[in-house]
């Protein structure tokens, strides 16, 4: 009897040593049969290929991490949860259950926030786009306002009119805490004067009373001293408004933008050497308070992590639905999970788990998602086994901005489930139909019909 | 071929290149192809090697042989 044919490969081995990708062949080899004890075998019969899946244990846990290591460090604290990192309304309950109030950038993430139960005063709404309607809504029902840009200024003071009596707010700022890229299109900036000039604007109108300062210098920040830096800037600012202008700052809200273990392409270190642990953040940023606030002023400390604390809790499972050889002689895979799943892995590489021991050489391979687009590619480099069609592969850690910036393209999206601390599943945001990406349109009556009829058309060229 | 002479190759398909110090792996149909090219064998014959000992049309094992053959040069092994 002939044996399998397997096509033929020689590779170079090159394990102990650091290569561009920065792993070593048992990368590729890891293997994951659950997911805090349910299998994936069990996950995908019941609820499909391909599935996003969180752990609601991980969450808790790393949420509990982060908050232990800033409240043993500083007397006032507070989390507001990101909503675009994820707005899944079960895992924004789980993050207000463990003691987060809420952080939204637009009027729908506000209008998410209070549907489900968050007060007004527990919200804080950030971003460059507040409509005067959204404005007026948020301030009347005691959101934490921070002003992003000048125009803003008028904004409020016309909500102020209206009131009859100074309206509350932050000012967001930006500068330079030593890091590249500095985030500069958010807020203003301290290092020019823009800030200042704006404080200036805000206390002659005498319409708006600045209580907090608020600043994001970035995603993904590496090193913990520039947000040591940032408090430093902060705080010194904040008692220039109180010295100069009476504005008694009450809180300072430092965003966020703490590394999760994903790893940035290009990043020449493995994540688990790259990012320093949560401690080593707080004990900068307080310690940085502490040496800057004066005796007895202990402002609230905000907090707005997203990925920190998200990203390590979610999965996506995704089948190998096809094998192909491309020409230059990589293996390649189409998966029924792409960009439109990934929209993070145009800047990510994610670790890939198999769902089986698959016996075979390792080859670098690329892995296509199922979109008619060439740039629809979720992985390139790594090296994986031969897999069989069918394979199931898990990517981690996926948990953070994926589910909010998916695109609906010519795919479906799929379930989404929570295994809860006992290990129950829950399916927390079902997979779409039809009815989904139809129910918004409409046809107009004239262009309808039952069945196509083509014996019309107009032949020839194109008028 | 001198050099493919110099290699050691276990059953297994791992292979060492003293010259250099580096190792290789191949497979099972690998292992097929590197023997036939050190004994001297012709492509066609290494075709009808594979297709003996494996489920193969000759026109898919003759496009992965050279294909193979290509990556031993790049290897400077050819």
């Amino acid at each position: 009897m002939k044996k399998i044919y397997e096509k033929p490969v020689f590779i170079k081995l090159e394990s102990g040593f650091m290569n561009k990708f920065g792993s070593s062949p048992y990368y590729a080899r890891k293997i994951r049969k659950d997911i805090d004890g349910v299998s994936i075998d069990q996950l995908v019969s019941q609820f499909g290929s391909p599935l996003f899946v969180y752990s609601e244990a991980t969450l808790r846990r790393r949420y509990r991490e982060m908050f232990t290591a800033f409240n043993t460090r500083y007397p006032h604290v507070t989390f507001g949860w990101s909503y675009k990192t994820n707005y899944l309304q079960a895992i924004c309950a789980i993050m207000h259950q463990e003691g987060s109030i809420a952080e939204v950038v637009s009027e729908m993430e506000y209008d998410k926030a209070r549907r489900l139960g968050v007060e007004g005063k527990d919200i804080i709404f950030n971003g460059p786009f507040k409509s005067p309607f959204a404005l007026q809504k948020a301030l009347s029902e005691g959101a934490m306002v921070n002003l992003d840009h000048f125009d803003e200024i008028y904004d409020i003071e016309r909500v102020a009119d209206a009131w009859g009596k100074p309206v509350k707010i932050g000012i967001r700022l930006n500068m330079d805490t030593g890091i590249h890229p500095q985030w500069s299109r958010f807020g203003l900036n301290l290092d020019s004067g823009q800030a200042m000039d704006a404080v200036k604007r805000i206390a002659s109108g005498g319409k708006i009373a600045i209580n907090g300062l608020h600043c994001h210098i970035g995603t993904y920040i590496l090193d913990p001293s520039a947000y040591a830096r940032e408090v430093e800037k902060m705080v010194c600012f904040a008692y220039e408004l109180e010295d100069q202008f009476g504005f008694k700052i009450e809180y300072l809200d430092i965003g966020g933008g703490f590394p999760s273990k994903s790893r940035l392409k290009g990043m020449y270190l493995p994540p688990e050497v790259a990012i320093s642990p949560i401690d080593d953040y707080a004990e900068r940023i307080t310690d940085a308070l502490y040496r800057h606030l004066r005796p007895g002023d202990f402002p609230r400390l905000f907090l707005e992590s997203g990925r920190w604390l998200i990203d390590e809790a979610g999965y996506l499972i995704t089948s190998v639905v096809a094998t192909k050889r491309l020409p230059d002689g990589r293996r390649s895979y189409v998966a029924d999970a792409g960009v439109n799943l990934l929209y993070t892995s145009y800047w990510y590489k994610y670790t890939i788990e198999l769902d089986r021991e698959i016996q075979g050489v390792n080859e670098p391979a690329v892995i296509y998602g199922p979109l008619c687009m060439n740039i629809d590619i979720i992985d390139e480099g790594s090296l994986l086994p031969p897999l069989d069609r069918g394979t199931r592969l898990i990517f981690s850690p996926v948990g953070a901005y994926n589910v909010t910036q998916w695109m609906q393209f010519i795919e479906y999206r799929p379930n989404v489930v929570l295994i809860g601390d006992a290990g129950q599943v829950d399916v927390i945001r079902e997979k779409e139909d039809l009815n989904d990406i139809d129910q918004r349109e409409r046809l107009p009556e004239r262009l309808k019909f039952d069945t196509l009829d083509t014996s019309h058309a107009p032949t020839g060229a194109v008028r | 071929m001198n050099r493919l002479h110099q290699l050691a190759i276990n059953d297994e398909g791992f292979v060492f290149d003293p010259t250099t110090g580096e190792s290789f792996t191949t497979n099972p149909t690998g292992l097929t192809i590197l023997q036939g090219l050190r004994a001297q064998k012709s492509p066609s014959q290494i075709v009808e090697d594979l297709c003996a000992d494996f489920e193969v049309q000759p026109e898919d094992a003759e496009r992965d042989i050279n294909d193979f053959i290509d990556v031993l040069r790049t290897h400077k092994l050819i």
